[in-house]
């Protein structure tokens, strides 16, 4: 991390994002408000308005709608950009999966938020967790100045001739949207050399007809599906290469896939990803002025998930426990199946324990992750607990 | 054949696609009942029925057996029959 902060300025994170989008120089914003990335947008329209910002800035009639007039706007050469939430997402299912399977390199911030019904605006990350089958790249920041950077890199990632896959950058709703903290808002100049324009292989011109988006029949529709999957493998290698250009450029470096918080030595690891990721630095921080050998490892690349790097970096855990803020209802959650996934092709058996935490806007205290410490003490005397929502509060039920 | 990322083609595609392959029934048209009204030719979805020497004849490349042209024919010159292949 850099020290400059000369540079810093203390604005809302919201503000720091739309700054942020300013520096990528989207042609097209398309978007339709939803709390709580309203924000985000307002202060793009304002930009646009204000003429700091040359871009085309379309209000739509929803989140369909949204997404896909930038599935038009990266076919014609465009660089598009959108932001979203929780049933917006939502709404913007069948899109994702067309963005993705026309490989068009979008980037688009996910305030994230719990899913209705029950009816609530608060943070959790059911809605991108939800989405991480849809093909997308999904980069989850932990701070407003992690968003802020991620948001640049993304397109660099997506616009790679190698990658051409839409990312999210998913950031915590409230937590970080509406926070006030100090940020290094972009360069801009800095953010044209390290972004350049985009300049797409192939556009839709009438001089030169082509098809985007063609029928594939049972005999080639495989081969599509694989290269969408080849791409994701190869954005491993290319989200770590652009974090370490980023941190040339800007002097900021926080994992590229990956990020550990006393790992090297850790018994008890805790996995999770988000705003949170600061909460458990600070349990951890306590516990190890106890002389409990507890870490952290941060997800910052959910899709593609990064299992070599998972593999190497949790090898020698005692017990690894996941908390995450989504459950997948009939099933545990997404990281830690995923985890576990990853971990039993591979000759690691670890035992990795799962839990939902903060579903809702629900705060997650130190006292909780003092209470998943606990299981995973249970865990590695050979009490293996089954995957449960953490602090549930069996009175009301 | 090599495929674009994106599922980019070139103009033309669906002459490639030989979507006759789909079909289970294949229309039989009966020469003796038609009156040439163009009936088949318009409503093939396909546009895959076409007039050679005056005969109304589907191309089976393309042809998926929807029976669309049996259903409009006025004449019932057209019956479909179970493909064996």
């Amino acid at each position: 991390m850099s020290n400059n902060t000369a540079n810093m300025k203390v604005v809302e994170g919201s503000y720091a994002i739309a700054h942020a989008v300013m520096c990528c120089r989207p042609d097209v914003i398309s978007a339709y408000p939803i709390t709580p990335q309203t924000h985000i947008v307002e202060n793009l329209s304002q930009m646009v308005a204000n003429g700091e910002l040359d871009s085309e800035f379309l209000t739509v009639d929803s989140e369909f709608s949204a997404l896909s007039v930038l599935v038009g706007v990266c076919a014609a050469g465009g660089r598009g950009y959108s932001s979203t939430t929780s049933q917006g997402l939502a709404l913007m299912y069948e899109v994702l999966y067309n963005v993705s399977g026309l490989r068009m390199p979008l980037v688009m911030n996910v305030a994230n938020r719990a899913m209705g019904a029950p009816l609530n605006i608060w943070n959790d990350q059911q809605d991108s967790i939800g989405a991480r089958d849809v093909g997308w790249i999904q980069i989850y920041a932990e701070n407003v100045q992690e968003a802020v950077d991620a948001t640049l890199q993304a397109y660099k990632i997506a616009e790679d001739r190698d990658i051409r896959t839409p990312v999210m950058v998913c950031m915590d709703g409230f937590v970080l949207t509406h926070v006030y903290e100090p940020v290094e808002l972009l360069d801009k100049e800095k953010a044209r050399e390290f972004l350049p324009d985009f300049k797409p292989e192939h556009i839709l011109d009438p001089a030169r007809p082509m098809t985007f988006g063609a029928f594939a029949d049972p005999s080639t529709y495989t081969e599509f599906r694989y290269q969408q999957f080849e791409a994701q493998l190869k954005a491993l290698p290319k989200i770590e290469e652009v974090a370490r250009q980023f941190e040339e450029s800007f002097g900021r470096y926080y994992g590229g896939l990956i990020d550990g918080y006393f790992l090297d030595d850790a018994e008890i690891v805790i996995v999770t990803l988000g705003s949170v990721v600061g909460t458990v630095k600070d349990a951890i921080d306590a516990m190890r002025s106890e002389g409990k050998k507890v870490g952290l490892l941060k997800i910052r690349s959910y899709r593609p998930f990064p299992v070599q790097a998972l593999r190497k970096a949790l090898k020698d855990a005692a017990v690894i426990a996941v908390m995450e803020k989504d459950v997948a209802i009939g099933g545990e959650a997404g990281l830690v199946t995923d985890l576990k996934a990853a971990f039993y092709s591979s000759s690691i058996r670890t035992p990795i324990i799962g839990f939902a935490a903060g579903l809702g806007g629900r705060d997650i205290t130190i006292k909780d992750i003092r209470k998943i410490v606990e299981k995973a003490e249970a865990a590695r005397k050979g009490d293996l607990s089954e995957f449960e929502f953490l602090a549930l509060r069996k009175e009301i039920l | 054949m090599v495929i674009k990322a994106g599922s980019l083609v070139d103009p033309c595609s669906t002459r490639i696609t030989k979507t006759g392959a789909w079909r289970t029934f294949v229309p039989v048209f009966d020469h003796e009942k038609c009156i040439k009204c163009s009936l088949c030719e318009i409503y093939c979805p396909e546009g895959c029925i076409h007039q050679e020497e005056g005969l109304f004849i589907p191309d089976l490349d393309y042809c998926k057996g929807c029976s669309v042209c049996a259903n409009e024919c006025p004449r019932m010159a057209i019956t479909m029959v179970l493909e064996e292949k």
